[in-house]
């Protein structure tokens, strides 16, 4: 097996030595200052100066990044996507930081100091002391209500966010549901309309008053935002409309669980479908405690 | 039994090595190497090291060959390398007028000084496929002008604004100190400088497209190519502790001088005004387009009509990278289980709901 980026017989190699994470402490210290501003202004999108990363845009480099910055050698990183640890994408992020921090690396939800994360957060309740970092592909909840960059910054500044009421409103009209299912906007601290990053809504609660401090990275749209630990995270809705979370009528087809996010398997050529955790961590704690 | 990813790491490890394979291709033919990829496969290294914002001739060969061939993935490489080098200083304005031309053409006037120079071009080939190249053969010896070139030649619209019907070319009120979009993101509203690199760095497919509709309809400015050259450049650093300037190399890069005519507006009387394009190495396409979207996005500040995609700077630049763009629109790839499960629980409630209601008896 030939691992990518190896150093060449070529008389390139003084060129082939990455710093720690691979960022250089420069650009690391200008992700630091970033995320200072953006713990201490709860839910406001910070501009950054994001790198191009080995990785492709669209493919995590925000969280790339943002790990990049905050991770330290005594760090324990867990990197999972749709709840999994083994997916492909979860994997090559995990192997980089291996191979450029040399950093222990868990599927163990408890056992991370440090998680980056794809569209889930784990169902085991996360401790202070631990940092999520998400990857965000679009950081602005208005964005697809309003095209203009120029445009969302001022709605943000005056606390303007009328327009996605109005959005949530109409689909209660037309479909008597609010129709969003991932990526369900929340007011951070009372102030700023964000994106969870495309996190089912069932997730969304886990944000509210968590322990641990939740970073948003987006690389390609060069911003980020903070959730600081025990911060208030409101989803949005209505009081004739109160929020409501995914549920499921079947449990875990594995491990019996009944409180979790499930993901829908076609388990056959007939189209049977089966109902299985969508974390994986989670799924194999409760097999094992059911041993 | 459903079998989960496991065994993701395995599988991707054996996809590197089918790369690998698939790179190197049947290994009786010679494998290419970095010289032959710069010395004849020249203007993919130069797209390469345009949009990936890094002139190493070298390190673009290896991209390409390392992409297979693939300019977009090659200009990913690069960038994402470039990530890691030091900031080490920032070179002096380059001076165009001083380029040891290899190519300089006008389309405003016949002759100019210092003459039409035609140089290396396809522009007045027949494009017939040339099956002698198909084997190795002996290539034709050029021969030596008569007489050197001047060493230096002025810009042709330098020409025209000393007649004053060309806007000055000056740089922005105080000269600040321009963005470094490498170092920080793009903000609106972006000044010319700020858009002139994310033009300079952008796709060259993206910016032909956009070009283009501004000759179809889409903010028609009325260009005529006043001069394109191109040519190797000395590049000057003036270090604090010498106190005098140095010379680091040469680079190669096209220059296109674009005129428009403008009938005047509120702050300005009638007069020609400029589109600028400046690429690394050999790209007259990719100049002239920049050219022609850079004049484009200067709409609002000559009070013209802003209607036009080319003419709006969020769509025209923060579209133009490919980096960003193939990352994003090949990100679909990835697993989306957990979004895909959430909407198909919703598109089947609000379906159950719909079907209820189809089938309930109308009064």
């Amino acid at each position: 097996m030939t691992e990518p980026f190896s150093p060449p017989s070529a008389n390139l190699d003084d060129r082939w030595r990455y710093n720690f994470g691979f960022l250089d402490e420069n650009t690391k210290r200008m992700l630091r200052r970033a995320l200072l501003k953006a713990v201490a202004v709860p839910g406001y999108q910070v501009p950054f100066g994001s790198r191009e990363m080995p990785l492709p845009y669209g493919w995590g480099t925000g969280g790339i990044q943002l790990t990049a910055a905050v991770i330290g050698h005594e760090d324990v990183l867990k990197v999972i996507d749709q709840g999994a640890d083994d997916t492909t994408n979860a994997v090559n992020i995990r192997r980089f930081f291996a191979r450029v921090a040399g950093v222990a690396t868990t599927t163990v939800t408890r056992d991370a100091t440090l998680i980056q994360t794809r569209h889930r957060i784990p169902e085991t309740p996360l401790a202070e002391g631990q940092i999520m970092v998400f990857q965000v592909p679009e950081p602005e909840p208005l964005r697809t209500l309003e095209a203009s960059e120029v445009e969302t910054r001022k709605l943000h500044a005056h606390q303007e966010y009328g327009l996605m009421h109005v959005k949530l409103y109409e689909d209660i009209a037309r479909y008597g549901h609010i129709a969003t299912s991932y990526d369900y906007p929340v007011m951070v601290n009372r102030r700023y309309l964000a994106s969870p990053s495309p996190i089912p809504k069932f997730d969304n609660p886990k944000l509210h008053r968590s322990p641990a401090l939740m970073l948003f990275g987006a690389g390609r749209e060069k911003r980020l935002y903070a959730i600081p630990p025990y911060t208030e995270v409101e989803s949005l809705a209505f009081e004739d409309h109160p929020f409501e979370a995914q549920h499921w009528s079947q449990a875990c087809a594995l491990c019996g669980s009944s409180d979790s996010y499930l993901d829908e398997i076609i388990a056959d050529d007939a189209g049977v479908r089966q109902f299985v955790c969508s974390d994986t961590d989670h799924c194999r704690q409760q097999r094992e405690a059911a041993q | 039994m459903y079998v989960a990813v496991k065994g993701g790491e395995t599988a991707i490890a054996r996809s590197w090595d089918l790369l690998a394979a698939r790179r190197r291709g049947d290994e009786a033919v010679p494998e290419l190497s970095l010289a032959q990829i710069r010395q004849q496969l020249r203007l993919a290294v130069h797209r390469v090291m345009q949009e990936g914002s890094l002139y190493d001739e070298e390190l673009a060969a290896l991209a390409l060959k390392q992409a297979a061939g693939d300019a977009m993935e090659a200009v990913f490489l690069l960038r994402a390398f470039r990530t890691t080098l030091p900031r080490l200083a920032t070179s002096l304005p380059l001076d165009t007028s001083a380029m040891r031309v290899a190519r300089r053409v006008s389309g405003t006037f016949k002759d100019v000084p210092g003459g039409q120079i035609l140089g290396p071009t396809a522009d007045y080939t027949q494009r017939l496929l040339d099956f002698s190249l198909a084997e190795p053969a002996a290539t034709p010896r050029c021969e030596l002008a008569e007489a050197p070139l001047p060493e230096c030649l002025p810009s042709v619209l330098d020409l025209l604004a000393a007649e004053g019907l060309m806007e000055a070319d000056l740089p922005p009120p105080d000269d600040p100190a321009p963005a470094d979009l490498t170092r920080e993101p793009l903000l609106f509203p972006a000044d010319r400088p700020a858009r002139l690199q994310n033009l300079a760095r952008g796709d060259e497919g993206w910016l032909l497209g956009l070009a283009y509709s501004t000759q179809r309809g889409y903010a028609e400015n009325h260009p005529f190519a006043g001069e394109i050259r191109m040519g190797e450049i000395s590049v000057m650093l003036l270090p604090d502790e010498l106190g005098f300037e140095i010379d680091i190399g040469a680079i190669v890069v096209t220059e296109c001088q674009m005129i428009n005519q403008f009938a005047g507006g509120p702050h300005a009387p009638p007069q020609f005004t400029r589109g600028y394009g400046l690429v690394f190495g050999e790209s007259e396409r990719k100049a002239m387009s920049m050219a022609l979207v850079d004049r484009s996005l200067r709409a609002q500040e000559l009070g013209e009509s802003t209607g036009s995609p080319a003419q709006q700077a969020e769509f025209a630049l923060c579209h133009s990278d490919s980096v960003e763009a193939s990352g994003f629109v090949q990100h679909l790839k990835l697993p989306h289980y957990v979004d895909f499960q959430a909407e198909l629980s919703l598109i089947r409630t609000l379906r159950a709901e719909h079907d209820r209601q189809q089938d309930a008896p109308h009064d």
